[in-house]
């Protein structure tokens, strides 16, 4: 069983439609029925809304606890204010309150209450899902907005794919994974075999696709790129290139830009699945075609 | 008056719209770049970033010496970040979150506390005069909201009439502290699927915190209506839009900001800046 990873440092440079894309072409080829689908992105989960898949299973995600102060009690001395290092706790009306978004789960405050007057209680943070698309099952998640934790919903997310795959023989876990290089972005990467870092010929683009694959080298996971929007600023796509070249990283290809990407989403398919002779589409299964080998060989 | 800019999904012109109305601002600007895993607007502001400094957590240094092995600080550990193993007290960074619980508990005052690095904090002017900053975290890190919570604190001596945030894409703990305080959350989206739906999901947390929102859709004339139609729906007023045009996507992907590729458009910003002031918190 291998696992492929989508990732892209930047935001917004085509990681769930590349995905999608994949997830179509592994149902067409060798890969039916050998996949599994993972939805990384907690807190901005989007492969659904391409997928459109039936909902199987689903469970809240207890996230972290949050204080809580009981005013009965309260002697309103400020202890917990001293002590609450991300400024969670404020003074109004002569009562302490904790604002729940603030709270860290830490319960510094909890053990340096005087009064004994706080505890720790537990909160639903998101939701699980397990799901049947139709390029097959997928596992997904909702990060309500604002809570902590994300990492850990990521981590759920992935075993449960995992289990599955191990469980059934499934050849191919395919993850779409978060933005950014933190934590969802640690958790999203940690086991995979491969990453396919999608980048963007843009000076921020360029920027952080250096980012993530600092990060994903750190971890020790073997990456290729691809270029997506490649032909808004060629000079860029050459940088790119030029750059991937001199640190040793395979590229896979140039995606150009196509408004038909857009249409798809809306159209609620693939891309590949929408309009099979699109320059995307062409593009990304030529990239399919060139991601399965250094999947294969990879350890 | 501090400004928020935020998407949820990313890649729909957060630092484009919040680089363009800080260059219409004019002076007296603070621009705080809050994307601390991917901070790009300084590639558009060329600041001289002439401040430094790093920050991160305070990590626990337990002192064996004095340490009795009671396990006190085991116990009250609500992310099992420090652990007694026969005569050994282990700290195990990656889980911390420097929160010194454990250190206030230690019966034996045992336990002092280090800066554990996770980033930096840098800070200088822009040609234009905008006093701008950002966090950068160091690869590898998990967290981002240290950073950013120090980043907010590194005030200029002078409080500046406007202050501009860029904020994180997606709707988790990075976004909430970027929004915290704010006096409005501007939200940048993008008229499809992906774009709506990240978009409830801030707007979601701006109601939370009670902070009056606006919305700029980017990439107008691509994708739907659906986004129109939830703003209507939510009340949350439309103040910019901003067509797809190929010409914007090329300067911005070659490092300009909108205002100076298109000039046209300094004046739809100050515009911008005059509906968020009727409408903000302050």
């Amino acid at each position: 069983m291998k696992q492929l990873i989508i990732l892209s440092g930047k935001g917004g440079t085509g990681k769930t439609s590349v995905t999608a894309a994949f997830a179509h072409l592994a149902a067409q080829s060798r890969f039916a029925n050998q996949v599994i689908l993972a939805d990384a992105d907690v807190d901005a989960a989007n492969l659904e809304l391409v997928l459109q898949p039936r909902l199987l299973e689903q469970q809240d995600f207890k996230g972290g606890k949050v204080a809580v102060i009981n005013p009965d009690t309260c002697a309103s001395c400020g202890d917990c204010v001293a002590v609450c290092r991300f400024d969670a706790i404020n003074y109004a009306d002569s009562l302490y309150l904790i604002d729940p978004i603030a709270c860290d789960g830490c319960a510094a405050c909890v053990y340096q209450c005087p009064s004994e007057s706080i505890t720790m209680h537990e909160q639903v943070a998101g939701k699980f899902y397990f799901s049947e698309s139709r390029y097959g099952p997928l596992y997904h998640a909702n990060l309500f907005p604002g809570q902590e934790n994300s990492g850990k919903l990521v981590t759920l997310v992935k075993q449960r794919a995992r289990l599955q795959a191990l469980d059934e023989n499934r050849e191919l876990v395919l993850v779409d994974g978060p933005p950014g290089i933190g934590c969802p972005v640690i958790s999203a990467v940690s086991g995979a075999n491969l990453a396919l870092i999608v980048a963007e010929p843009t000076v921020a683009g360029v920027h952080d696709m250096r980012r993530i694959l600092q990060t994903v080298q750190h971890f020790g996971v073997h990456a290729v790129v691809c270029i997506n929007k490649a032909d808004i600023y060629p000079a860029g796509a050459d940088d790119i290139e030029a750059f991937c070249r001199e640190s040793g990283i395979g590229t896979v290809g140039r995606i150009p830009f196509d408004l038909t990407v857009a249409r798809a989403m809306v159209a609620g398919e693939a891309v590949t699945a929408f309009q099979p002779d699109a320059p995307a589409s062409l593009a990304i299964a030529v990239i399919w075609e060139r991601v399965i080998p250094s999947l294969l060989e990879s350890k | 008056m501090r400004i928020v800019v935020a998407s949820g999904k990313g890649g729909t012109g957060k630092t484009t719209v919040a680089t363009s109305l800080a260059l219409a601002a004019g002076e007296f600007v603070h621009f705080m770049d809050c994307d601390v895993e991917a901070p790009n607007a300084a590639l558009f502001l060329h600041p001289v970033l002439d401040q430094h400094q790093e920050v991160g957590i305070l990590l626990p240094v337990v002192d064996e010496s004095l340490c009795t092995y009671c396990g006190k600080c085991a116990e009250i550990c609500e992310f099992h970040a420090i652990a007694i193993i026969g005569k050994k007290t282990l700290v195990f960074p990656e889980l911390c979150h420097g929160c010194g619980s454990c250190t206030l508990v230690c019966p034996e005052k045992a336990i002092s506390e280090r800066l554990d690095v996770m980033g930096v904090l840098e800070s200088g002017m822009t040609a234009t005069g905008i006093d701008f900053a950002h966090g950068v975290m160091n690869v590898g890190e998990p967290m981002a909201v240290p950073i950013i919570r120090q980043l907010k604190k590194w005030m200029p001596a002078t409080p500046p009439a406007i202050e501009i945030r860029d904020a994180p894409p997606g709707a988790s703990c990075p976004v909430v502290e970027t929004i915290r305080g704010a006096d409005f959350v501007l939200l940048v989206t993008e008229p499809t699927p992906f774009g709506l739906h990240d978009l409830k999901q801030v707007v979601g947390i701006a109601r939370e915190l009670g902070i009056p929102a606006g919305v700029v859709v980017n990439r107008d004339g691509i994708g739907d209506n659906a986004v129109e139609a939830y703003c209507t729906e939510a009340g949350l007023p439309i103040l910019l839009r901003i067509p797809m045009e190929r010409r914007f996507a090329e300067a911005i992907a070659s490092g300009r900001t909108l205002v100076e590729a298109a000039p046209e458009y300094r004046q739809a910003f100050l515009t911008l800046l005059e509906n968020i002031t009727a409408r903000a918190a302050v």
